[in-house]
């Protein structure tokens, strides 16, 4: 099959995100089970493997969110260690992927790329690392190095800690012995030799998950998926230009990289069904205590007096706030603030309506065979390579869309029927690690590179 | 009752396949014993080794499983981060439902330090006063939700009562860590700590074990094991806690004949070597004489030894009405007779 300019169909990618502790994942909901249970992760992971998906996602918080000082207690709190959790799915699923969120801020290569490959060797090659850098210094209270990296830094830290982390992972081969590493850089001067021999996948999977142009440099150099949040048409298509073109500077191909943006998707029997159901589920990720809090991480400043149901607030944001850590930063204020009450006004909207207009919109509304086409259109129209989806419910969220949306999207031919290989990298068609090419095409491994 | 533990660590390298590390906890559980320890370290493994997986990784994997056996994995806290060591072990015992616990050790070498190059290898007196300071960071990580901090309230909108959150705001010579955890209070409260302790132990690994250790596995020759023990009780209670409240479990090297090797020199000291059912004979007077609570066993050969245990030594152990025939409760503090503690940051109900 063929679309588009000729070329064979690309096949959908989709990955399953463990709903998060944010106001996305609606707790009020009768159906809504537990966020902690070891059975609610069981059970999502195992549909992500019944509807043939790629991989289940967990991300990362290090530190509760506050508000003026306090434990933000709207939304979902609380949430396993991802590696572990991951390591205790492996038995409960034999072919999905299973990605973990981990700070390369907070941790050190000797431990983390050592956990990696344990995950990688107790799953049979299915383990993938989400590098993420959010290093505040509010974070860093709760670890040794305290502190702070400037945003720059965040990413070098980042790359030279993957560098070492696959340098690791490349000094056993198969057949042994292992060599030490030595590594001397900016951010680490480490002499480890590898506890294990190369695991499954020699490399477990690199995701990345940041948006600045530095970001988007440490992706095309090093990642091999991007976990992006351009999930309309047009931002996606112009986000994946951008990040797919930057490969060739790094020696690598298109197909190297997958860019698989965040998306949430509600389903109904009609169109008007799954409209009518998606402002249902809007309205109570916005809870009018919600859009209060919402609106007070624009506005940096307490708004607590004002009525959730009334109009904006006539003051002016302030810039340089601290009333809320752990989010991302809020960028101009005083832009964002303009721009949300001349919609307001525009629409005569209440606060409450106003949030839940801008922050909520699902990606995917529709019957299953809209949202299968959807889907299968953005890919093949490149504004993604698949997509990590987010259910608003624990644990059966993804139930409808496996039973449903799944067999449309295989009927198109646009995603795969069965799984054809066992390791995460076969899954989502990339090439075997430099180091260990040899090693996967069943020689011992090649030498890895110098560090 | 006896409380009876194995230790899975194989000398040839715990780099086995899952299925294999299956098989062995399995194994344990058939023999309903109270739970299993895995050692980990950093240091290179030595040469000829199969490798060395990470041992919390390896107890998550096998925990869906099983049911009933505790799961002991070790965790270094030298170059280490509590906080992700607390939430790692708070994860392992939520995947377990209630089995996890914690065989506290430190990185002594050069050959460690190096491998993280944050800093230089320290006496060992100072690495295990850190790993007290991170084993209090890890109780009060444990205690910093209350067990009914989730409320749900619709009304309100809240999804958490933030006044059962506490911030543990640790401060110490090594690091400093404010809290709350990430994760909620795991399903035993705090999974219980063990710490592995000899006479030739530095003061500052005895009183780790006297003021944090809910499970002590204690070395001690035949004729010293009684003296150690009550030395350790003694310890316990000027630590100002109930020295009935910690489980002493003796450790003994054990050679059921499982090693397929000829035959080697003699057991180490305090070992044994000989029938699984002169093993039951050897169990149940040592302990009678000592007073310990039970015994943590290490073998050179853990797969086939373990199976010897089970079906050799346990029958007659249960003949003599000394070891359970199946298992009672479900956490692994059920099977030590450990109660599950409240928070330290609970107020009392007025
Ligand atoms: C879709 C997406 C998901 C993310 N998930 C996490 C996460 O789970 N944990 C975390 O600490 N940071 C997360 N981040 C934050 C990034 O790691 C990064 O710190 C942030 O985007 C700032 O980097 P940037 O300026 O390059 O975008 C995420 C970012 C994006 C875009």
């Amino acid at each position: 099959m063929t679309a588009g300019q000729g070329r064979p169909r690309k096949r959908v990618h989709l990955a399953a995100h463990f709903p998060g502790v944010n106001n996305t994942t609606v707790w009020s909901d009768p159906e809504s089970g537990s966020q902690i249970a070891f059975s609610s992760f069981r059970h999502l992971a195992r549909t992500a493997e019944r509807g043939r998906f790629d991989f289940f996602f967990l991300a990362e918080g290090l530190r509760l969110r506050e508000r003026g000082g306090r434990i933000h207690d709207l939304d979902v709190v609380g949430r396993p260690e991802s590696l572990t959790v991951l390591a205790a799915l492996a038995a409960v699923t034999s072919r999905l992927g299973l990605a973990a969120t981990v700070n390369a801020t907070f941790n050190e290569p000797a431990e983390l790329a050592r956990r990696l490959a344990s995950l990688d060797h107790l799953s049979g090659g299915r383990a993938a690392w989400n590098v993420v850098t959010s290093s505040d210094a509010f974070t860093g209270e709760n670890f040794r190095r305290g502190g702070y990296l400037d945003h720059a830094d965040r990413y070098r830290r980042a790359a030279e800690f993957v560098e070492v982390a696959r340098a690791l992972w490349d000094s056993w081969p198969a057949g042994g012995p292992p060599r030490t590493v030595g590594h001397r850089g900016p951010q680490f001067a480490v002499e480890a030799t590898a506890s294990l021999p190369r695991s499954p996948q020699g490399h477990p999977v690199i995701i990345q998950a940041g948006d600045s142009d530095e970001g988007r440099e440490f992706a095309a150099a090093t990642a091999d998926v991007v976990f992006s949040r351009h999930g309309t048409l047009e931002e996606g298509r112009a986000f994946y230009a951008d990040v797919k073109r930057r490969l060739a500077a790094h020696g690598r191909s298109p197909a190297d990289l997958k860019i698989m943006p965040g998306a949430t998707f509600v389903l109904g029997d009609t169109e008007e069904e799954a409209a009518e159901r998606a402002a249902g589920i809007r309205r109570r990720q916005v809870s009018p205590q919600t859009a209060i809090a919402t609106l007070e991480r624009v506005w940096g400043r307490d708004l607590s007096a004002y009525d959730p149901e009334g109009p904006l607030p006539e003051v002016d944001p302030v810039p340089d706030s601290d009333l809320v850590q752990g989010w991302a930063h809020a960028g101009d204020r005083f832009g964002v603030a303009a721009q949300w009450r001349a919609r307001a006004e525009e629409r005569k909207l209440s606060i409450r309506e106003l949030v839940i207009e801008l922050t909520g919109r699902q990606s995917f509304i529709g019957t299953p065979a809209t949202v299968a086409a959807a889907i299968d259109e953005f890919v093949q129209a490149d504004a993604a390579d698949g997509f990590i989806l987010v259910p608003h419910l624990t644990p059966g969220g993804l139930d409808e869309f496996v039973d449903r949306v799944v067999p449309l999207l295989q009927e198109r031919g646009a995603f795969r029927a069965d799984y054809e290989g066992g390791t995460l990298r076969h899954h989502l068609g990339l090439p075997a690690p430099r180091g260990t090419r040899a090693a996967a095409d069943g020689e011992l491994a090649a030498p890895g590179r110098p560090s | 009752m006896l409380t009876l533990s194995f230790a899975l660590d194989d000398p040839a390298g715990n780099a086995h396949s899952a299925a294999r590390w299956t098989d062995l906890v399995r194994r344990a559980e058939r023999g309903a014993l109270d739970f299993v320890t895995l050692g980990d370290s950093f240091a290179p493994p030595p040469p000829g080794s199969a490798g060395r997986l990470d041992a919390v990784a390896v107890l998550a994997r096998v925990a869906p499983a099983t049911r009933h056996l505790g799961l002991v994995p070790t965790v270094t806290t030298t170059h280490t981060e509590p906080f992700h060591t607390a939430s790692a072990l708070a994860t392992l015992d939520f995947v377990s439902e209630g089995r996890a616990g914690w065989l506290v050790d430190v990185s002594r070498g050069e050959a460690e330090a190096a491998a993280f190059g944050r800093k230089p290898a320290a006496p060992e007196a100072e690495l295990w006063a850190e790993a007290a300071d991170a084993a209090e960071v890890a109780a009060r990580l444990w205690d910093s939700w209350e067990d009914d901090a989730e409320i749900r309230d619709v009304a309100t909108g809240r999804f958490v009562d933030r006044d059962k959150l506490h911030y543990i705001d640790f401060e110490g010579r090594w690091f400093r860590v404010r809290g709350p955890s990430i994760v909620p209070r795991p399903p035993q409260g705090r999974p219980p700590v063990a710490v592995a302790l000899g006479a030739e132990d530095p003061a500052a690994r005895h009183e780790l074990a006297a003021r944090h250790a809910d499970l002590v596995l204690l070395a001690a020759d035949a004729g010293d094991a009684r003296r150690a023990t009550v030395a350790l009780r003694e310890r316990v209670a000027a630590a100002g806690r109930d020295p009935e409240a910690v489980r002493v479990l003796l450790r003994l090297a054990v050679d059921l004949g499982g090693a397929e090797r000829p035959p080697g020199p003699p057991a180490p000291a305090a070992g044994f070597r000989g029938s699984p059912a002169g093993l039951a004979a050897l169990l149940a007077a040592r302990q009678a004489e000592s007073g310990a609570d039970g015994f943590h066993l290490t073998s050179a050969a853990p797969a086939a030894d373990l199976a010897a245990l089970v079906e050799g030594t346990l029958p007659p152990l249960r003949a003599r009405g000394l070891f359970r025939t199946e298992y009672r409760g479900r956490t692994l503090r059920d099977h030590l007779g450990l109660p599950r503690p409240a928070s330290r940051y609970a107020k009392e109900a007025p």
